[in-house]
């Protein structure tokens, strides 16, 4: 049996930041595949790179980041080194984007629909009205109350909860294939959070859109993803399904990113820490990033950095994992 | 026992009218927000109540009640016994704020980004005298400065040379330098990466042990407040719908709202468990429903419920503001 | 238990050098022109008595018959009169240094009571609100409806006209007092604006919580946040305060005649401009322009360097 051909595959992509101080790597080697229909998580603390993936991909780097080294493809075919204005025609029509704060995700002076319209008109060859047929009908999709009338209303008559569901009706008004969602419910109560995962996961798998979810909520990840990365210091610690990363994860920051959540069904005296904090970006350690912070580091640690290997079912980045199996 | 801090009935209700012009012109009403809304509970000697809602429900505005930021519309806190808005004079009041502090929810904001950490950890020693000279004040914010895990020397930084986790700590550090009983944390590790929680989370229970603190603790995540507390309070709207210890509340959870955010929770575990569906969102404070303020969300919500509103008593070993648990619907 | 420290934080002249403010100097040439030129102007005017290569003031060193001169470079010049002579003999270069002394002088004075008086109400009506908030507004609002020149003329009459034997000093006072009452209302505004902000932060609350007094908030707390955009305001009132007093001197109500400023200057050699001798005017007006000019774009960059989007 061949190997489907991957919906966006990335290979050792690096990003980096020049400042006046030097140049800051701040993607260092990133490699991950995503499969049509597949959710894939990409979850890591704050500075472990996660969000500059999701804005690489899409082509929205702020610069002076820039891509310094490797590819992102689509389909199969590459898509970071396009000019600009091919690059903003896969936007929106291959790829759509959610972001974290709805607030500022719309245009407060111009309606939902007339937001919508343009979207759609923009990737797809079809009239006002067609347009504007498909807009209530997403929006109702979303599960937006009587889409017929607020459709003709601005983002601030919406609450948060219902203006990230118009978000994503949004992003997949052109039909995308791929979905690149940065922190979508953060910015959430927890009982609207529930709602929109819900709904994001169900709505990708009717329009048979693939995922990429960013976010530094393990429970979101568990709930939503089929496949999880994990991040840290701009390098890919762990990746694998979700299941195998969350109940047995190999690489050592996992393990202690997992004992470090509380848990809602057991009791602990104390929650597993791991003393210190991830390296700026300025002060990467050689070798693994992060020996420093490890209980199970040896010599082989600080000086060579590992690749992503074999543990089983998941993939992680650690020289002890082979002495394990 | 005195319960430490005793809370009856306290409401906070904000002036949100429109400029007197704009009201006169426009011919619009007054308009208030009650924040909080008649709030009662207790927090004994040592103990930790953990205090839940979504945005809105009033969880902040009870902190800052109870530190004296804001000053209520009615009720009374009292602090070991005594009322804390009719203390006679400021001097006792100033003692009463001696045994209470704060910790607040952004790392970034709650330090003055020009002071350094000795001034900004040294400035309740200094307000209230209690130590002597420059030297005995570098000594003592180094010991502050060392019980949160931090080093002496960092007193010579700035807040920006700190990570988030780290200014928390901060934050813990000036809390715990007048000696406090009494700490009101409002959302202390929201703000933090999940890793970086767990070490304050941890430091916070080690002081408690160590000091014998109270603590009210704000929060939004369930299961940080399961990590930390030993009773619960779930507030909605400014009230208070829920008071259970612990072990009660996640096991058994009576009130509908509290089942529909345990619920909500995104469950790591993936047990599979069955759910069911949220309905609705918070609605605005500014028109809340009459009655009880779930009941537009309840599944069991009946004509009682939209017309008379629950208060807080006691049923089953917990205190609970529900019409359809006290009359065995549910 | 101790996590890995930062390392020692460096001394105060350490950092500023280090920092971004520093950079963003020495990469702007814009920047580094008008700090030069704003020095030179700055440093001439201060250390008059000792730069400059004439006392034109001094009666004794006059000699009528030195009058209207040319500059050095013009036929009929004199080299020791580098930019000429006025009607009495005085060398002009001269009398652009003591002239730029008494405005620069002037310039800053106001500003500075500009700066006390704006900054202290701003954070005042910031912090205190409601209806000191609500009356300190509108006194600003009823300010900035006047035109600057109106305001400072009709404070420099009622001066002359309650003093009207105001000798020097009284005369300088009132135009002081006049010129930064012009001033104040910027200030005032930003500062509330950002006293708005911070009042609200945690670390404010923090030290309500502690329990410091509102006033010693007021100063040792919120002061320090919000002097940054002050301080890009008040470079740049700097030359619009030269500039009115120049202007308040030109029409003959500024600076008392026995010191004049570069404005008394370009009034005087304004009589001689069609006559010819246009060097007379012309350069105290060049020296003017460049004052205002390099302390306008130093504080252009500095408003730059000091925001944090563009950092």
């Amino acid at each position: 049996m061949t190997m489907p051909v991957p919906l966006l595959e990335v290979r050792h992509l690096r990003v980096e930041f020049p400042t006046r101080r030097g140049t800051l790597l701040a993607l260092d080697d990133i490699s991950f595949t995503i499969a049509p229909g597949e959710v894939l998580g990409v979850v890591g603390e704050s500075g472990a790179g996660k969000s500059l993936t999701g804005a690489a991909i899409i082509g929205l780097l702020e610069p002076p980041g820039r891509i310094a080294g490797g590819e992102i493809l689509l389909e199969g075919r590459r898509i970071d080194n396009l000019p600009y204005e091919q690059l903003r025609a896969i936007r929106g029509r291959q790829i759509g984007a959610i972001f974290q704060d709805p607030l500022t995700s719309l245009n407060p002076l111009y309606t939902i629909g007339r937001q919508l319209i343009e979207t759609i008109r923009t990737h797809l060859p079809v009239s006002e009205d067609e347009a504007r047929a498909r807009a209530i009908r997403l929006l109702q999709e979303t599960g937006i109350p009587a889409a017929e009338a607020r459709i003709d209303q601005y983002p601030h008559q919406f609450s948060g909860g219902m203006r990230q569901r118009v978000v994503i009706a949004l992003a997949l008004a052109a039909e995308p294939k791929l979905i690149v969602a940065d922190e979508p419910t953060t910015a959430l109560d927890v009982s609207i959070q529930a709602q929109i995962i819900a709904l994001l996961k169900r709505l990708c798998k009717d329009h048979g859109a693939a995922v990429m979810l960013v976010t530094h909520d393990m429970g979101v990840i568990a709930e939503t993803c089929d496949r999880v990365a994990v991040l840290y210091a701009g390098r890919v610690a762990e990746i694998g399904p979700v299941h195998d990363v969350i109940h047995r994860p190999s690489h050592p920051y996992t393990q202690g990113l997992m004992g470090s959540i509380p848990a809602m069904d057991e009791e602990r005296e104390r929650l597993l820490q791991i003393d210190g904090s991830m390296p700026r970006l300025n002060a990467i350690p050689d070798g693994c990033a992060f020996h420093p912070r490890c209980s199970v580091a040896v010599a082989r640690c600080r000086s060579e950095r590992p690749d992503l290997m074999d543990a089983g079912t998941t993939r992680a980045a650690c020289w002890r994992v082979p002495e394990r199996k | 026992m005195v319960p430490l801090v005793e809370v009856q009935d306290l409401a906070k209700t904000f002036d949100v009218s429109a400029p007197w012009l704009n009201r006169v012109v426009e011919r619009k009403p007054r308009q208030f927000v009650h924040a909080v809304d008649g709030v009662s509970f207790s927090i004994a000697r040592g103990k930790t109540l953990a205090l839940v809602g979504e945005s809105g429900c009033g969880k902040s505005t009870v902190a800052r009640l109870l530190v004296g930021l804001y000053a209520p519309t009615r009720g009374s806190v009292r602090f070991d016994g005594q009322a804390t808005d009719s203390a006679r004079n400021a001097g006792e009041l100033r003692q009463l704020r001696k045994r209470m502090q704060m910790i607040f929810q952004d790392p970034y904001a709650s330090l003055n980004p020009r002071w350094k950490v000795l001034d900004i950890v040294g400035e309740p020693l200094r307000e209230h005298d209690l130590v002597g000279g420059v030297d005995a004040l570098r000594a003592r914010v180094g010991e502050l400065l060392q019980s949160v895990g931090l080093a002496a020397s960092d007193s010579e930084k700035f807040p920006h040379q700190f990570s988030g986790g780290q200014r928390q700590r901060i934050s813990i550090a000036r809390a715990l330098a007048t000696q406090p009983e009494f700490l009101v944390c409002d959302e202390p590790t929201s703000a933090l990466d999940v890793s970086v929680q767990a070490q304050v989370l941890n430091i916070m229970k080690d002081l408690q042990r160590e000091r014998g603190l109270t603590y009210l603790f704000i929060s939004h995540n369930l299961a940080v407040v399961r990590h930390v507390s030993d009773q619960v309070g779930v507030m909605y709207l400014g009230r208070l719908v829920e008071v259970a210890d612990k072990a009660d509340l996640f096991s058994n959870p009576r009130h509908p709202y509290t089942r529909m955010l345990l619920d909500a929770i995104p469950d790591i575990k993936m047990s599979g468990r069955s759910r069911t569906p949220v309905q609705g969102e918070v609605p605005n404070p500014l028109n809340p429903p009459t009655g009880c303020a779930f009941h537009p969300r309840c599944p069991h919500a009946n004509a009682r419920c939209s017309s008379e509103r629950p208060s807080l008593m006691e049923f089953g070993g917990v205190q609970i503001a529900c019409h359809a648990v006290v009359e065995g619907r549910i | 238990m101790s996590s890995p420290s930062t390392p020692a934080a460096p001394g105060a002249l350490a950092r500023f050098f280090d920092g971004d403010v520093w950079f963003s100097f020495k990469s702007s040439p814009t920047a580094i022109v008008a700090a030069v030129i704003a020095f030179v102007c700055v440093f001439c005017s201060v250390f008059a008595p000792w730069v400059a290569p004439h006392n034109p003031f001094d009666l004794a060193t006059i000699d009528l018959s030195d009058a209207r001169l040319p500059p050095a470079w013009v036929e009929g010049g004199n080299s020791k009169f580098l930019l000429g002579t006025d009607d009495q003999g005085r060398d002009i270069l001269s009398a652009l240094m003591y002239g730029a002394r008494i405005s620069l002088g002037v310039g800053l004075a106001s500003v500075v009571l500009s700066l006390i008086v704006g900054v202290g109400l701003g954070l005042l009506s910031g912090f205190a609100g409601g209806s000191v908030d609500a009356f300190i507004m509108r006194v600003c609002d009823v300010m900035l409806s006047f035109p600057s020149i109106l305001v400072a003329l009709l404070i420099d009459g009622v001066g002359r006209a309650i003093f009207p034997n105001a000798h020097d000093t009284l005369a300088f006072g009132v135009l002081i007092i006049a010129i930064s009452l012009t001033g104040w209302v910027q200030y005032a505004r930003t500062v509330r604006g950002s006293t708005l902000v911070e009042r609200n932060k945690e670390y404010v609350q923090a030290a309500r919580v502690i329990g410091v007094a509102p006033l010693r908030i007021m100063v040792r707390h919120v002061l320090p946040n919000v002097l940054g955009p002050v301080l890009v305001l008040a470079t740049i009132q700097v030359a619009a305060a030269i500039l009115t007093e120049a202007t308040l001197s030109f029409l003959g109500v500024g600076v008392p005649p026995t010191s004049p400023s570069l404005g008394t200057l370009i009034r005087i050699g304004n009589d001689f401009l069609f006559s010819g001798e246009w060097w007379i005017t012309i350069f105290p007006g060049v020296m003017l322009v460049l004052i205002a000019l390099s302390v306008n774009l130093l504080g252009d960059w500095l408003r730059d360097a000091l925001n944090p989007r563009l950092r």
